[in-house]
Protein backbone atom coordinates (compact mmCIF):
# COMPACT_ATOMS: atom_id res chain seq x y z
CA UNK A 1 0.00 0.00 0.00
CA UNK A 2 2.92 2.54 0.84
CA UNK A 3 4.73 1.50 -2.04
CA UNK A 4 1.41 2.24 -4.66
CA UNK A 5 0.95 5.76 -2.36
CA UNK A 6 4.80 6.37 -3.17
CA UNK A 7 4.56 5.10 -6.63
CA UNK A 8 1.40 7.78 -7.39
CA UNK A 9 2.98 10.67 -5.70
CA UNK A 10 6.36 10.49 -8.00
CA UNK A 11 4.06 9.89 -10.76
CA UNK A 12 2.31 13.04 -9.91
CA UNK A 13 5.76 15.06 -9.19
CA UNK A 14 7.60 13.93 -12.49
CA UNK A 15 4.35 13.90 -14.83
CA UNK A 16 3.82 18.11 -13.91
CA UNK A 17 1.07 19.14 -14.86
CA UNK A 18 -1.67 17.77 -11.99
CA UNK A 19 -1.08 19.54 -9.14
CA UNK A 20 0.55 22.47 -9.89
CA UNK A 21 -2.15 23.15 -12.65
CA UNK A 22 -4.84 23.05 -9.84
CA UNK A 23 -3.18 25.78 -7.25
CA UNK A 24 -2.94 27.60 -10.54
CA UNK A 25 -6.56 27.51 -11.14
CA UNK A 26 -7.35 28.13 -8.01
CA UNK A 27 -5.21 31.44 -7.81
CA UNK A 28 -6.93 32.45 -11.19
CA UNK A 29 -10.67 31.95 -9.71
CA UNK A 30 -9.35 34.17 -6.69
CA UNK A 31 -8.01 36.77 -9.01
CA UNK A 32 -11.11 36.67 -11.15
CA UNK A 33 -13.71 36.93 -9.16
CA UNK A 34 -12.42 40.29 -7.73
CA UNK A 35 -12.24 41.80 -11.51
CA UNK A 36 -16.19 40.50 -12.03
CA UNK A 37 -17.81 41.76 -9.17
CA UNK A 38 -15.75 44.42 -8.52
CA UNK A 39 -13.10 46.15 -5.35
CA UNK A 40 -15.31 46.52 -2.51
CA UNK A 41 -13.80 45.47 0.34
CA UNK A 42 -17.37 44.64 2.11
CA UNK A 43 -19.20 42.70 -0.75
CA UNK A 44 -15.85 40.72 -1.28
CA UNK A 45 -15.63 39.54 2.60
CA UNK A 46 -19.02 38.21 2.25
CA UNK A 47 -18.89 36.16 -0.49
CA UNK A 48 -14.59 35.07 -0.04
CA UNK A 49 -16.12 31.81 2.06
CA UNK A 50 -17.96 30.87 -1.07
CA UNK A 51 -15.72 31.87 -3.83
CA UNK A 52 -12.71 29.91 -1.93
CA UNK A 53 -14.66 26.62 -1.36
CA UNK A 54 -16.28 27.11 -5.13
CA UNK A 55 -12.55 27.27 -6.23
CA UNK A 56 -11.03 24.45 -4.55
CA UNK A 57 -13.64 22.22 -5.88
CA UNK A 58 -13.27 23.28 -9.15
CA UNK A 59 -9.67 23.25 -9.07
CA UNK A 60 -10.06 19.66 -7.12
CA UNK A 61 -11.88 18.55 -10.54
CA UNK A 62 -9.35 19.42 -12.88
CA UNK A 63 -7.27 16.63 -12.08
CA UNK A 64 -9.64 13.67 -11.23
CA UNK A 65 -9.33 12.05 -14.85
CA UNK A 66 -5.46 11.73 -14.13
CA UNK A 67 -6.61 9.17 -10.89
CA UNK A 68 -7.57 6.57 -13.28
CA UNK A 69 -7.14 7.40 -16.72
CA UNK A 70 -3.19 7.03 -17.27
CA UNK A 71 -2.65 3.87 -15.23
CA UNK A 72 -5.56 2.10 -17.81
CA UNK A 73 -4.31 3.29 -20.82
CA UNK A 74 -0.77 1.79 -20.26
CA UNK A 75 -2.18 -1.65 -18.19
CA UNK A 76 -1.30 -1.02 -15.00
CA UNK A 77 -4.79 -0.76 -13.55
CA UNK A 78 -5.02 -4.31 -14.94
CA UNK A 79 -2.60 -5.64 -13.34
CA UNK A 80 -3.24 -3.80 -9.88
CA UNK A 81 -6.88 -5.24 -9.79
CA UNK A 82 -5.17 -8.59 -10.07
CA UNK A 83 -2.72 -7.98 -7.38
CA UNK A 84 -3.08 -9.64 -4.14
CA UNK A 85 -4.30 -6.13 -2.66
CA UNK A 86 -7.76 -5.42 -2.41
CA UNK A 87 -8.75 -3.08 -5.20
CA UNK A 88 -10.91 -1.13 -2.85
CA UNK A 89 -7.60 -0.68 -0.75
CA UNK A 90 -6.04 0.60 -4.11
CA UNK A 91 -8.89 3.12 -4.53
CA UNK A 92 -9.18 4.20 -1.23
CA UNK A 93 -4.89 4.70 -1.66
CA UNK A 94 -5.32 6.52 -5.18
CA UNK A 95 -7.46 8.86 -3.76
CA UNK A 96 -5.41 9.58 -1.18
CA UNK A 97 -2.47 9.76 -3.03
CA UNK A 98 -5.08 12.67 -5.33
CA UNK A 99 -5.99 14.62 -2.08
CA UNK A 100 -2.07 14.77 -1.25
CA UNK A 101 -1.11 16.43 -4.69
CA UNK A 102 -4.56 18.73 -4.49
CA UNK A 103 -6.22 18.93 -1.32
CA UNK A 104 -3.65 19.30 0.94
CA UNK A 105 -1.50 22.03 -1.00
CA UNK A 106 -4.99 23.60 -1.95
CA UNK A 107 -5.58 23.93 1.92
CA UNK A 108 -2.30 25.31 2.77
CA UNK A 109 -2.84 28.09 0.08
CA UNK A 110 -6.20 29.45 0.92
CA UNK A 111 -5.31 31.43 3.31
CA UNK A 112 -3.00 33.78 1.33
CA UNK A 113 -6.24 33.70 -1.28
CA UNK A 114 -8.35 34.74 1.52
CA UNK A 115 -6.23 37.68 2.01
CA UNK A 116 -6.86 38.32 -1.77
CA UNK A 117 -10.59 38.34 -1.07
CA UNK A 118 -10.76 40.08 2.26
CA UNK A 119 -11.60 37.40 4.68
CA UNK A 120 -12.54 39.08 7.72
CA UNK A 121 -9.77 37.75 10.34
CA UNK A 122 -11.29 35.25 12.44
CA UNK A 123 -12.32 32.84 9.32
CA UNK A 124 -8.60 31.92 8.18
CA UNK A 125 -8.24 29.36 10.91
CA UNK A 126 -11.81 28.00 10.14
CA UNK A 127 -11.00 28.09 6.24
CA UNK A 128 -7.78 25.61 6.45
CA UNK A 129 -10.00 23.46 9.17
CA UNK A 130 -12.70 23.12 6.82
CA UNK A 131 -10.82 22.59 3.52
CA UNK A 132 -8.36 20.04 5.55
CA UNK A 133 -11.49 18.28 6.57
CA UNK A 134 -14.05 18.64 3.59
CA UNK A 135 -11.06 18.02 0.56
CA UNK A 136 -10.36 14.39 1.53
CA UNK A 137 -14.16 13.97 0.37
CA UNK A 138 -13.68 15.90 -2.85
CA UNK A 139 -10.98 13.44 -3.77
CA UNK A 140 -12.68 10.27 -2.74
CA UNK A 141 -16.35 11.24 -4.54
CA UNK A 142 -13.92 12.55 -7.61
CA UNK A 143 -11.83 9.03 -7.34
CA UNK A 144 -15.75 7.70 -7.58
CA UNK A 145 -16.64 9.77 -10.74
CA UNK A 146 -13.23 8.74 -12.22
CA UNK A 147 -13.83 5.34 -11.84
CA UNK A 148 -17.27 5.08 -13.95
CA UNK A 149 -15.85 7.38 -16.60
CA UNK A 150 -12.64 5.26 -16.85
CA UNK A 151 -13.03 3.43 -20.12
CA UNK A 152 -14.36 6.20 -21.80
CA UNK A 153 -12.65 8.31 -24.11
CA UNK A 154 -13.75 11.94 -23.63
CA UNK A 155 -14.96 11.00 -19.77
CA UNK A 156 -14.06 14.51 -18.51
CA UNK A 157 -17.19 16.88 -19.32
CA UNK A 158 -18.93 13.51 -18.63
CA UNK A 159 -17.16 13.13 -15.34
CA UNK A 160 -18.09 17.19 -14.16
CA UNK A 161 -21.75 16.44 -14.61
CA UNK A 162 -21.33 13.60 -12.44
CA UNK A 163 -19.22 14.37 -9.66
CA UNK A 164 -20.33 17.88 -9.38
CA UNK A 165 -23.74 17.35 -7.81
CA UNK A 166 -21.52 14.72 -5.63
CA UNK A 167 -20.15 17.94 -4.26
CA UNK A 168 -23.09 19.71 -3.07
CA UNK A 169 -23.50 18.65 0.50
CA UNK A 170 -19.45 19.01 1.21
CA UNK A 171 -19.74 22.07 -0.61
CA UNK A 172 -22.70 23.73 1.75
CA UNK A 173 -21.54 22.48 4.83
CA UNK A 174 -17.31 23.48 3.76
CA UNK A 175 -18.89 27.18 2.93
CA UNK A 176 -21.17 27.41 5.93
CA UNK A 177 -18.25 26.70 8.30
CA UNK A 178 -16.54 29.17 6.80
CA UNK A 179 -19.19 32.21 6.67
CA UNK A 180 -20.10 31.23 9.76
CA UNK A 181 -16.35 31.22 11.24
CA UNK A 182 -15.70 34.93 9.83
CA UNK A 183 -19.05 36.01 11.34
CA UNK A 184 -17.92 34.81 15.04
CA UNK A 185 -20.47 32.07 15.20
CA UNK A 186 -20.55 28.65 16.34
CA UNK A 187 -19.41 26.73 13.73
CA UNK A 188 -19.55 23.00 15.55
CA UNK A 189 -22.37 21.98 13.28
CA UNK A 190 -21.44 22.13 10.07
CA UNK A 191 -17.93 21.20 10.66
CA UNK A 192 -19.17 18.08 12.27
CA UNK A 193 -21.06 17.47 9.64
CA UNK A 194 -18.61 17.95 6.97
CA UNK A 195 -16.30 15.46 8.74
CA UNK A 196 -19.06 13.18 8.91
CA UNK A 197 -19.08 13.39 4.88
CA UNK A 198 -15.68 12.78 4.75
CA UNK A 199 -15.79 10.04 6.88
CA UNK A 200 -18.65 7.98 5.77
CA UNK A 201 -17.46 8.87 1.85
CA UNK A 202 -14.31 7.81 2.58
CA UNK A 203 -15.53 4.63 4.47
CA UNK A 204 -17.64 3.55 1.65
CA UNK A 205 -17.34 4.93 -1.81
CA UNK A 206 -14.20 2.61 -2.20
CA UNK A 207 -16.34 0.20 -2.28
CA UNK A 208 -18.70 1.65 -5.28
CA UNK A 209 -15.22 2.46 -7.34
CA UNK A 210 -13.81 -0.48 -7.56
CA UNK A 211 -16.73 -1.84 -8.13
CA UNK A 212 -16.95 0.30 -11.18
CA UNK A 213 -13.05 -0.16 -11.75
CA UNK A 214 -14.19 -4.29 -12.32
CA UNK A 215 -16.84 -3.03 -14.33
CA UNK A 216 -14.75 -1.25 -16.76
CA UNK A 217 -11.84 -3.75 -16.92
CA UNK A 218 -14.37 -6.41 -17.78
CA UNK B 1 -46.00 -17.96 -10.75
CA UNK B 2 -43.48 -15.69 -9.34
CA UNK B 3 -43.00 -11.88 -10.56
CA UNK B 4 -39.59 -12.78 -12.10
CA UNK B 5 -41.22 -14.38 -14.32
CA UNK B 6 -42.26 -11.23 -16.09
CA UNK B 7 -38.10 -10.97 -16.12
CA UNK B 8 -37.94 -13.04 -19.05
CA UNK B 9 -38.32 -10.50 -22.12
CA UNK B 10 -40.63 -12.58 -24.09
CA UNK B 11 -43.25 -12.76 -21.39
CA UNK B 12 -42.81 -9.04 -20.50
CA UNK B 13 -43.35 -8.40 -23.77
CA UNK B 14 -46.38 -10.11 -23.69
CA UNK B 15 -48.17 -8.42 -20.84
CA UNK B 16 -46.75 -5.70 -21.18
CA UNK B 17 -48.51 -5.47 -24.76
CA UNK B 18 -52.25 -6.45 -22.64
CA UNK B 19 -51.50 -3.54 -19.90
CA UNK B 20 -50.33 -1.12 -21.94
CA UNK B 21 -53.69 0.32 -23.74
CA UNK B 22 -55.73 0.10 -20.37
CA UNK B 23 -52.90 2.41 -18.44
CA UNK B 24 -52.95 4.76 -21.48
CA UNK B 25 -56.36 4.61 -21.63
CA UNK B 26 -56.70 5.14 -17.53
CA UNK B 27 -53.89 7.95 -17.55
CA UNK B 28 -56.34 9.88 -20.47
CA UNK B 29 -59.44 9.03 -18.76
CA UNK B 30 -58.02 10.27 -15.32
CA UNK B 31 -55.72 13.28 -16.43
CA UNK B 32 -58.76 14.58 -18.25
CA UNK B 33 -61.49 14.37 -15.69
CA UNK B 34 -59.09 15.64 -13.03
CA UNK B 35 -57.79 18.45 -14.86
CA UNK B 36 -61.14 19.80 -15.95
CA UNK B 37 -62.55 19.05 -12.54
CA UNK B 38 -59.90 20.50 -10.97
CA UNK B 39 -59.40 23.21 -13.49
CA UNK B 40 -62.76 24.47 -14.37
CA UNK B 41 -65.10 23.12 -11.42
CA UNK B 42 -63.06 23.53 -8.59
CA UNK B 43 -63.34 27.96 -6.58
CA UNK B 44 -60.62 30.18 -6.06
CA UNK B 45 -58.37 30.12 -3.23
CA UNK B 46 -59.26 33.54 -0.97
CA UNK B 47 -55.85 34.38 -1.01
CA UNK B 48 -54.10 32.91 -4.53
CA UNK B 49 -57.23 33.37 -6.96
CA UNK B 50 -56.72 30.83 -9.70
CA UNK B 51 -53.21 30.22 -9.58
CA UNK B 52 -53.93 28.00 -6.74
CA UNK B 53 -54.82 25.33 -9.52
CA UNK B 54 -51.05 25.04 -11.01
CA UNK B 55 -51.07 22.46 -8.21
CA UNK B 56 -52.89 19.90 -9.90
CA UNK B 57 -49.97 19.92 -12.34
CA UNK B 58 -47.25 20.92 -9.75
CA UNK B 59 -47.74 18.52 -7.14
CA UNK B 60 -48.33 15.03 -8.83
CA UNK B 61 -45.42 15.88 -11.41
CA UNK B 62 -43.17 16.90 -7.95
CA UNK B 63 -44.54 13.15 -7.12
CA UNK B 64 -43.74 11.34 -9.50
CA UNK B 65 -40.14 13.24 -10.30
CA UNK B 66 -38.86 11.61 -6.67
CA UNK B 67 -40.63 8.10 -7.01
CA UNK B 68 -39.39 7.84 -10.56
CA UNK B 69 -36.01 7.76 -8.97
CA UNK B 70 -37.34 5.48 -6.59
CA UNK B 71 -38.17 3.37 -9.11
CA UNK B 72 -34.94 3.35 -10.69
CA UNK B 73 -32.78 2.98 -7.69
CA UNK B 74 -35.26 -0.54 -7.13
CA UNK B 75 -34.48 -2.12 -10.64
CA UNK B 76 -30.69 -0.44 -10.89
CA UNK B 77 -30.66 -2.96 -7.66
CA UNK B 78 -32.56 -5.79 -9.16
CA UNK B 79 -29.93 -5.63 -12.61
CA UNK B 80 -26.90 -5.93 -10.25
CA UNK B 81 -28.12 -8.71 -7.91
CA UNK B 82 -30.31 -10.77 -10.19
CA UNK B 83 -28.95 -9.60 -13.79
CA UNK B 84 -32.04 -9.13 -15.25
CA UNK B 85 -31.96 -6.93 -18.25
CA UNK B 86 -35.22 -6.05 -18.34
CA UNK B 87 -35.25 -4.58 -14.89
CA UNK B 88 -32.20 -2.27 -16.25
CA UNK B 89 -34.25 -1.02 -19.26
CA UNK B 90 -37.20 -0.60 -17.53
CA UNK B 91 -34.38 1.72 -15.26
CA UNK B 92 -32.91 3.57 -18.44
CA UNK B 93 -36.26 3.90 -19.91
CA UNK B 94 -37.72 5.99 -16.64
CA UNK B 95 -34.44 7.87 -16.39
CA UNK B 96 -35.97 10.70 -19.15
CA UNK B 97 -39.72 10.19 -17.96
CA UNK B 98 -38.15 11.50 -14.42
CA UNK B 99 -36.03 13.98 -16.13
CA UNK B 100 -39.31 14.97 -17.79
CA UNK B 101 -41.28 15.72 -14.38
CA UNK B 102 -38.93 17.12 -12.67
CA UNK B 103 -38.70 20.08 -15.26
CA UNK B 104 -42.31 20.11 -15.11
CA UNK B 105 -42.37 20.57 -10.74
CA UNK B 106 -39.81 23.29 -11.30
CA UNK B 107 -41.24 25.25 -14.68
CA UNK B 108 -44.95 25.45 -12.45
CA UNK B 109 -43.80 26.32 -9.33
CA UNK B 110 -42.13 29.11 -11.13
CA UNK B 111 -44.88 29.99 -13.01
CA UNK B 112 -46.90 29.78 -9.47
CA UNK B 113 -44.05 31.76 -7.68
CA UNK B 114 -44.05 34.16 -9.51
CA UNK B 115 -47.27 36.21 -9.12
CA UNK B 116 -47.61 34.35 -5.40
CA UNK B 117 -43.90 34.77 -3.59
CA UNK B 118 -42.85 37.68 -5.91
CA UNK B 119 -40.00 35.66 -7.80
CA UNK B 120 -39.67 33.10 -10.06
CA UNK B 121 -36.73 31.39 -8.49
CA UNK B 122 -35.67 31.40 -4.45
CA UNK B 123 -32.97 29.62 -3.10
CA UNK B 124 -35.38 27.72 -0.94
CA UNK B 125 -34.59 24.48 -0.24
CA UNK B 126 -37.00 22.16 -1.61
CA UNK B 127 -36.73 24.24 -5.08
CA UNK B 128 -32.68 23.51 -4.38
CA UNK B 129 -32.91 20.25 -4.22
CA UNK B 130 -35.17 19.57 -7.46
CA UNK B 131 -32.50 21.43 -8.97
CA UNK B 132 -30.27 18.81 -7.76
CA UNK B 133 -32.18 16.06 -8.65
CA UNK B 134 -32.48 17.16 -12.20
CA UNK B 135 -29.01 17.56 -12.55
CA UNK B 136 -28.60 13.92 -11.06
CA UNK B 137 -30.94 12.74 -14.10
CA UNK B 138 -28.88 14.37 -16.60
CA UNK B 139 -25.69 12.75 -15.11
CA UNK B 140 -27.63 9.76 -15.35
CA UNK B 141 -28.54 10.01 -18.52
CA UNK B 142 -25.18 11.07 -20.05
CA UNK B 143 -23.61 8.13 -18.47
CA UNK B 144 -26.43 5.73 -20.25
CA UNK B 145 -25.13 7.48 -23.47
CA UNK B 146 -21.67 7.71 -23.28
CA UNK B 147 -21.15 3.74 -22.71
CA UNK B 148 -21.18 2.13 -25.75
CA UNK B 149 -21.68 -1.93 -24.26
CA UNK B 150 -25.06 -2.35 -22.99
CA UNK B 151 -24.31 -4.40 -20.08
CA UNK B 152 -21.32 -2.08 -18.70
CA UNK B 153 -23.66 0.81 -19.32
CA UNK B 154 -26.04 -0.92 -17.34
CA UNK B 155 -23.91 -1.58 -14.37
CA UNK B 156 -22.28 1.51 -14.12
CA UNK B 157 -25.30 3.66 -14.17
CA UNK B 158 -26.58 1.09 -11.65
CA UNK B 159 -23.88 1.91 -9.14
CA UNK B 160 -24.19 5.86 -9.95
CA UNK B 161 -28.19 5.33 -9.08
CA UNK B 162 -27.15 3.73 -5.51
CA UNK B 163 -24.36 6.06 -4.77
CA UNK B 164 -26.41 9.21 -6.35
CA UNK B 165 -29.29 8.30 -4.29
CA UNK B 166 -27.31 8.40 -0.86
CA UNK B 167 -26.35 11.67 -2.21
CA UNK B 168 -29.58 13.45 -3.01
CA UNK B 169 -30.78 12.10 -0.10
CA UNK B 170 -27.35 14.37 1.56
CA UNK B 171 -28.09 17.07 -0.64
CA UNK B 172 -31.90 17.18 0.46
CA UNK B 173 -30.58 17.52 4.11
CA UNK B 174 -27.95 19.81 3.42
CA UNK B 175 -29.63 22.28 1.71
CA UNK B 176 -32.23 22.41 4.50
CA UNK B 177 -29.89 23.22 7.19
CA UNK B 178 -28.89 25.74 4.54
CA UNK B 179 -31.44 28.29 4.15
CA UNK B 180 -35.04 28.10 5.68
CA UNK B 181 -37.16 28.73 2.57
CA UNK B 182 -40.43 29.69 1.35
CA UNK B 183 -41.84 26.56 0.12
CA UNK B 184 -44.81 25.17 2.37
CA UNK B 185 -45.05 21.96 3.87
CA UNK B 186 -46.76 19.07 2.40
CA UNK B 187 -49.96 19.63 0.39
CA UNK B 188 -51.20 15.96 1.22
CA UNK B 189 -50.77 13.67 4.05
CA UNK B 190 -52.43 10.69 5.18
CA UNK B 191 -53.69 11.82 8.59
CA UNK B 192 -56.50 15.06 7.79
CA UNK B 193 -54.75 17.81 9.79
CA UNK B 194 -52.71 19.18 7.28
CA UNK B 195 -53.40 19.75 3.98
CA UNK B 196 -55.74 20.95 0.77
CA UNK B 197 -59.00 21.50 1.62
CA UNK B 198 -61.86 18.78 0.09
CA UNK B 199 -63.00 21.37 -2.76
CA UNK B 200 -58.89 20.47 -4.00
CA UNK B 201 -58.29 17.32 -2.37
CA UNK B 202 -60.61 15.22 -4.56
CA UNK B 203 -59.43 16.46 -7.91
CA UNK B 204 -56.12 16.51 -6.81
CA UNK B 205 -56.11 12.39 -5.89
CA UNK B 206 -57.56 11.71 -9.44
CA UNK B 207 -54.62 13.96 -11.20
CA UNK B 208 -52.29 12.09 -9.17
CA UNK B 209 -54.23 8.70 -10.21
CA UNK B 210 -53.98 10.25 -13.71
CA UNK B 211 -50.22 11.09 -13.93
CA UNK B 212 -49.17 7.42 -12.01
CA UNK B 213 -51.24 6.05 -15.29
CA UNK B 214 -49.29 8.27 -17.31
CA UNK B 215 -45.92 7.33 -15.69
CA UNK B 216 -46.13 3.53 -16.06
CA UNK B 217 -47.52 3.35 -19.35
CA UNK B 218 -45.08 6.11 -20.57
CA UNK B 219 -42.12 3.35 -18.72
CA UNK B 220 -43.75 0.28 -20.23
CA UNK B 221 -43.96 1.80 -23.60
CA UNK B 222 -40.14 3.31 -23.96
CA UNK B 223 -38.89 -0.44 -22.11
CA UNK B 224 -40.85 -1.90 -24.89
CA UNK B 225 -39.09 0.04 -27.43
CA UNK B 226 -35.57 -0.52 -25.55
CA UNK B 227 -36.47 -4.55 -25.16
CA UNK B 228 -36.80 -4.22 -29.21
CA UNK B 229 -33.96 -2.14 -30.36
CA UNK B 230 -31.92 -4.52 -28.25
CA UNK B 231 -33.43 -7.36 -30.20
CA UNK B 232 -32.85 -5.59 -33.78
CA UNK B 233 -29.09 -4.64 -32.33
CA UNK B 234 -29.07 -8.52 -31.73
CA UNK B 235 -30.44 -9.41 -35.16
CA UNK B 236 -28.12 -7.09 -37.16
CA UNK B 237 -24.94 -9.04 -35.18
CA UNK B 238 -25.80 -12.28 -36.38
CA UNK B 239 -26.63 -11.43 -40.16
CA UNK B 240 -23.24 -9.42 -39.91
CA UNK B 241 -21.75 -13.04 -39.15
CA UNK B 242 -23.07 -14.90 -41.42
CA UNK B 243 -23.06 -12.33 -44.25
Amino acid sequence: MIALLIRDLRLAMRAGGGFGLGLAFFLLVAVLVPLGVGPEGSTLAKIAPGILWVGALLACLLSLDRIFALDFEDGSLDLLATAPMPLEGVVAVKAFAHWLVTGLPLTLVAPVLGLLLNLPGAGYGWLVASLALGTPALSVIGAFGAALTVGLKRGGLLLSLLVLPLYVPTLIFGAEVVKRGAEGQAVSTPLLLLAGITAGAAALLPFASAAAIRVNLR
Amino acid sequence: MSIWEYANPKKFMQTSAWALPWFTGLAVLSMLVGLIWGFFFTPDDYKQGSTVKIIFLHVPAAMLAINAWLMMLVTSLIWLIRRHHVSALAAKAAAPIGLTFTLIALVTGAIWGQPMWGTWWAWDPRLTSFLILFLFYLGYIALWQAIDNPDTAADLTSVLCIVGSVFAVLSRYAVNFWNQGLHQGASLSLDKEEHVSDVFYFPLLVCIGGFIALFVALVLLRTRTEIRSRRLQALLTRERGTA
